[in-house]
């Protein structure tokens, strides 16, 4: 998991660490579970040694990082919006796109759906890259099978991005 | 004859299509503007009942628009007479469905020489017309054949060569390889790029991400609207390497 999905889960509002992971818990369903404790507090801890976070006090005068609140620097914010406005394909991390989303409309950083529609710019750019080459390559030889995979997993990540807008599009109309 | 590339064909303004009213009001396609230039290919995307089968309808004037102007090589057709939008739909736009809407007991020729026909064609001309295109798109031997005698590459070719037969100002493609396989989707996406590469204009509505990428330009079409535009040429390159795990 990124640093920085930590960060944007602190945009919308200084946080306890244990309300943060509660929020990643909730983001994430099952698949929150793979992350333990101990890993989103040493990256607290290391986000507020860079700058990117500051303490702004504790619940109970505790020391201890899931009684802390983080909040976000003037530094933490401008790395959110830059993390925010990143286009992170080819190498596609389904749970870190998903956050994104969910960062962007909690903390009204952007609107989800043209995070989408800037996704899907790029991923169309790269289907049409690999569909030329692919239409360039006589009908069953080896290249062309390889872009065909190309291809297809391009696909697959267009349908879950149409899944995506759908999503948000109601979340949307419906509040 | 042919405009320079980039001069608009087809044009819509403000286009509106709305059924029912009041509480019941719903806007099937809302305030569209879209230029489509001489030569160019543009795609719209959209998940299902967004309006966009509806939008190619209204461009190709199989339907008229609750507001707004479809403007045609210059001329609105939008508010013509019955008898002249008719006649625009022979002559001046192609349409490609995804069910082909071919006549099943006609033969390949017979239905694309009949757009000619009842274009004012003489029998001959059209007969004449209908083969060369046949040929064009690699169905030269299949011309006496019925449809049912046909893949469904074939037929969809059979269904382009119609929609070309009277050389329409633009054609326009409603998921035209919806019904195919694999292997009969990538035959008619050559198809389509070999349409785009000898000059004719395309308008194509689809849910195939490979064929909308294709395209010169591609819309994403949301709730009647169009909502996103993306310019496919001259985008990044030379990924392929990182997208096949070649490279980091």
């Amino acid at each position: 998991m990124r640093q920085e999905v930590v960060l944007a889960m602190l945009a919308k509002e200084p946080s306890h660490g244990y309300r943060l992971r509660a929020r990643l818990r909730e983001a994430l369903g099952p698949l929150g579970d793979a992350m333990n404790a101990g890993q989103v507090y040493v990256t607290l801890a290391r986000l507020e040694k860079a700058g990117l976070l500051a303490v702004e006090g504790s619940a109970d005068g505790a020391d201890r990082a899931d009684r802390k609140v983080y909040a976000l620097t003037p530094a933490g914010q401008q790395r959110v919006g830059e993390w925010i406005a990143e286009v992170g394909w080819p190498k596609p991390d389904l749970a870190e796109f998903h956050l994104k989303l969910i960062a962007a409309a909690s903390a009204g950083l952007a609107d989800p759906l043209a995070i989408v529609d800037t996704q899907r710019r790029e991923l169309l750019r790269r289907v049409r890259e690999a569909q030329l080459a692919a239409m360039a390559e006589p009908d069953g030889s080896a290249a062309a099978l390889l872009l065909e995979g190309i291809v297809l997993r391009l696909q697959a990540d267009l349908r879950w991005l149409e899944a995506c807008e759908k999503n948000w599009n109601h979340r949307r109309s419906g509040s | 004859m042919s405009e320079a590339v980039g001069a608009p064909v087809l044009s819509a303004r403000g286009v509106r299509k709305e059924y029912g009213e009041g509480d019941g009001l719903v806007r099937a396609v809302d305030s569209v503007d879209l230029q489509v230039g001489a030569g160019e290919t543009v795609a719209i995307m959209g998940p299902s009942g967004c309006g966009k089968s509806t939008l190619l309808h209204l461009l190709g004037g199989l339907d008229r628009p609750s507001g707004g102007e479809v403007v045609l090589n210059g001329r609105r057709i939008d508010d013509i007479s019955e008898k002249a939008l008719a006649r625009v739909r022979r002559t001046d736009v192609g349409h490609v469905f995804q069910s082909f809407h071919l006549m099943e007991e006609l033969t390949a020729v017979e239905n694309v020489e009949l757009s000619a026909l009842l274009a004012g064609r003489a029998p001959r001309a059209a007969r004449r017309r209908a083969e060369e295109l046949l040929e064009r798109l690699g169905l030269a031997g299949r011309s006496g054949f019925l449809p049912s005698a046909l893949s469904g590459g074939q037929r969809q070719r059979v269904a382009v060569a119609r929609a070309l037969c009277n050389e329409p100002l633009v054609v326009l493609a409603d998921e035209p390889t919806g019904n195919l396989d694999s292997a009969a989707a990538l035959d008619v996406l050559r198809l389509f790029r070999d349409l785009r590469e000898s000059g004719q204009t395309l308008v194509i509505v689809t849910h195939d991400a490979r064929i909308a990428a294709t395209a010169d330009r591609m819309f994403s079409m949301r709730d009647g609207s169009l909502v996103d535009e993306t310019r496919l040429t001259g985008g990044t390159a030379g990924r392929l390497g990182a997208l096949a795990g070649l490279e980091d």
